[in-house]
């Protein structure tokens, strides 16, 4: 949020001057009406994405009674108390199992985007950096990859773990988080464009390791890349619902995802988790915002990288 | 972990071989553990464990009543999402798999798809089952042996028998008789019309409560001759009941707001609705939606289509199924039995995920005894353990239920919207249903 206020002031400022000193300015009236044309419609468009946010924020602070008895979009007189009431019983319900399925998803979508980042960075630097036999070959499958949507993959990975029983542990949803075609691509455009070959040249001759020249110097100029492909698997794994569904039944382990639509699907039958799944989705998206937050900047530079090549 | 460390690197090989070959190899699963026949059912040899899948809240704990009185049966409680939000389809795929759990809730009207598609074990034989028929109520049983000589699949776990919820003090003040036939609700309905508000929603999606309509007025939309199936979703019980919520729909005296949905509540809540012909687990849901109207509301039998007529409808209810491919089935018909027939197991399942038991000692338990406040104190647990028993027994569900529902909400869809009737939505759904059953082989006589 402070980043976009920070920024967002300066651009019309920069077209200001820009257009006043420059010989051939279009008249004011024009850009007036073309720069607020294009501020409505950014404006429907910010009011579109952050309306439901918004209303899962008020929402957070009303009783199972108040949602549908007050205003839907503002908050009631004891909206703050109710919010931290709400948020105690989250966590205290059913022995504390929502922050345990907190947990579960920081350790799939934290751990298995950081492994899976590893992994495809050295595979798209390999692929970059390496000539080899069937090299394009593997490219154009990994590539073919990003393709295949992962719900469609579900199911048959459900059997091949259900072959060598580990259907219904942290495995099951672990693994499958590790691989990212999407990021083995990213990481391939960028490690071209950015880790020169007269530099790896030079480590060699300096009796440097491949293994060590990839994590003390080529990570290092692909970082931006690497930021960008932690953040979508992240941000693919947290928000993964399907594999999850499939493949657990424990509710110990439980990604937040899951876990909120089955307490969802149970609202019928009890009521007073209708707050608790609405609170508890407001908590699930928190640490995507902190994380987006964080790595933006990282994350749009490494986007253009890839884009222009 | 160390002893996983194995299998979690050939599944990460086959993992790796997936994803670059690029497509999704199709599943043929190599296992296919057939388990015991209904012809035997022997009790197994030292300890035994068994796995549970449910959706019912708190049904670990009644679960731990039994462990601590069993130190030899063990049973382990895995909750999901609600069947058809996902169990369901789990248990397909863990069935296909051949890991699916020993025990697992399925509501009546899945059963037969779980039959057809062979994912239940004919617990028949297994000990204490053949003569549980007496402690449950009659329509339920036939729910769990669809009718079969020598086969139980399942024991009947709760049950939605229906009666109809109203504002007895909008009723009095309006000075309206309460309705106890169908051609007095619909008259009350143009009476509450005039006050301004509507005698009833009628829920589009809910198809099934459509079906506990037909039950009432003794349809049939399925039966099993044991070679084929027989569909008849527009017979002259489905074609009175249709045209009789057509006319209220056409003539604007029902409401037709998304169940269950915060206008739905709200609606309740404010007034708006004066009655609501539905199942016992009603009860809790209505006290949620309407709190403001806490005291104000009574239980009546269901309108009637006969003057002195006493039948009633059914919505809802699960059983717990053995599943095919269970190890344990002895053990595990033996805790199915305990779990719905244990007065403590009852007590604790009814207070902690409100369930009303299909056993016929549910009438003995404490929480359906005396008044209920949120009814103005009436003992309403009493006209419900009445209408079970009148709860037609021989009612049966299709196969391709979930499909049979899509299909006939969508009808419904429309003639909410006024380009089709009710009757046109069960024609169609009787078409599809029989296409549906067609493609998967299922036999059906037309």
């Amino acid at each position: 949020m402070t980043a976009a206020s920070a920024t967002a002031p300066q651009q019309p400022q920069d077209a200001d001057t820009g257009r006043a000193n420059g010989p051939r300015s279009r008249g004011p009236r024009q850009s007036m009406l073309s720069r607020s044309a294009a501020m409505l419609i950014m404006g429907v468009f910010t009011l579109y994405f952050l309306t439901p946010i918004w209303w899962l924020l008020v929402s957070s602070t009303k009783t199972g009674g108040e949602i549908t008895g007050s205003a839907p979009l503002w908050f009631t007189a004891e909206s703050l108390t109710t919010f931290f009431g709400n948020l105690g019983n989250l966590f205290t319900y059913g022995d504390g199992l929502f922050g345990r399925w907190l947990v579960n998803s920081a350790i799939y979508a934290g751990l298995g985007a950081l492994a899976g980042t590893v992994i495809a960075a050295m595979c798209g630097y390999a692929l970059a950096k390496y000539e080899f036999r069937g090299r394009e070959a593997i490219f154009n499958v990994v590539l073919s990859g990003v393709l295949v949507p992962a719900t469609a993959l579900a199911l048959p990975l459900f059997l091949i773990f259900s072959e060598v029983n580990l259907t219904n542990t942290l495995w099951a949803v672990f693994l499958p988080s590790l691989v990212s075609p999407f990021g083995v691509y990213l990481a391939r455009i960028y490690a071209a464009a950015s880790v020169p070959g007269e530099l790896l040249e030079a480590a060699r001759l300096d009796g440097s390791g491949e293994v060590r020249t990839f994590f003390t110097v080529s990570t290092r100029l692909m970082a931006p890349a690497l930021v960008t492909i932690f953040l979508f698997q992240f941000v693919a794994i947290w928000n993964n619902f399907f594999l999850p569904l499939i493949m657990l039944r424990d509710q110990a382990l439980f990604p937040v995802t899951l876990g909120l639509y089955a307490w969802n699907s149970q609202i019928s039958q009890i009521p007073e988790l209708r707050p608790l799944v609405i609170v508890g989705a407001l908590v699930s998206i928190l640490p995507l915002i902190i994380a987006f937050l964080g790595l933006q900047r990282f994350w749009s530079s490494g986007l253009g990288a890839g884009g222009v090549k | 972990m160390r002893a996983h460390y194995g299998k979690v690197t050939a599944a990460f090989a086959m993992i790796s071989a997936l994803t670059l070959s690029g497509c999704s190899a199709g599943g043929d699963s190599g296992s296919t553990d057939t388990g015991a026949d209904g012809g035997a059912c022997e009790p197994a040899e030292g300890p035994v464990e068994l796995t549970f899948t449910t959706w019912v809240p708190g049904m670990d704990q009644v679960v731990e009543l039994w462990n601590e009185e069993n130190p030899d049966v063990q049973v382990t409680v895995q909750t999901g999402p609600n069947g058809n939000s996902g169990t369901y389809q789990n248990f397909f795929n863990q069935l296909q798999a051949g890991n699916a759990p020993d025990l697992g809730q399925i509501e009546y009207d899945a059963l037969p798809n779980f039959r057809v598609q062979d994912g239940l074990e004919n617990i028949a034989a297994c000990e204490g089952i053949a003569n549980a028929e007496d402690q449950f109520v009659d329509w339920t049983w036939g729910q769990v042996t669809f009718g079969e000589d020598d086969a139980v699949y399942a024991v009947p776990q709760d049950s939605g028998p229906m009666a109809m919820y109203y504002r007895a003090d909008l009723f009095e003040a309006a000075g309206i008789e309460v309705p106890t036939t169908w051609e007095e609700y619909a008259a009350a309905a143009e009476q509450v019309k005039a006050e301004g508000a509507y005698i009833t929603n009628f829920p589009r999606s809910d198809v099934n409560w459509f079906a506990g309509m037909v039950w009432q007025a003794g349809g049939q939309w399925f039966a099993n001759d044991g070679e084929a199936w027989d569909v008849n979703l527009t017979g002259e019980e489905s074609e009175q009941v249709a045209t009789y919520w057509q006319d209220l729909l056409s003539e604007d005296l029902v409401s037709t707001l998304p169940s269950f949905s915060d206008e739905w509540n709200a609606s309740f809540n404010e007034g708006q609705q004066w009655t609501w012909v539905s199942a016992v687990w009603g009860a809790t849901t209505l006290s949620d939606a309407a709190p403001d109207t806490a005291g104000k509301w009574a239980v009546a039998p269901m309108p009637q289509w006969e003057d002195g007529g006493e039948s009633a409808g059914n919505w809802g209810g699960s059983s717990t199924a053995v599943l095919k491919g269970s190890e344990n089935p002895a053990e595990a018909a033996a805790f199915a039995l305990w779990l719905n027939t244990d007065p403590e197991a009852l007590a604790l399942a009814n207070e902690l995920g409100g369930l009303y038991p299909a056993a016929e000692s549910a009438a003995e338990l404490e929480a359906f005894a005396g008044g209920v406040e949120f009814y103005g104190g009436q003992p309403i647990y009493d006209v419900f353990a009445e209408a079970s028993s009148n709860v037609d027994p021989d009612f049966t569900w299709g196969p391709t239920m979930t499909q049979t529902y899509t299909d006939v909400s969508d009808g419904f869809g429309a003639a909410i919207g006024g380009s089709s009737t009710l009757m046109d939505a069960l024609t169609e759904g009787q078409q599809k249903t029989i296409d549906a059953l067609k493609a998967q082989s299922i036999p059906v006589n037309e």
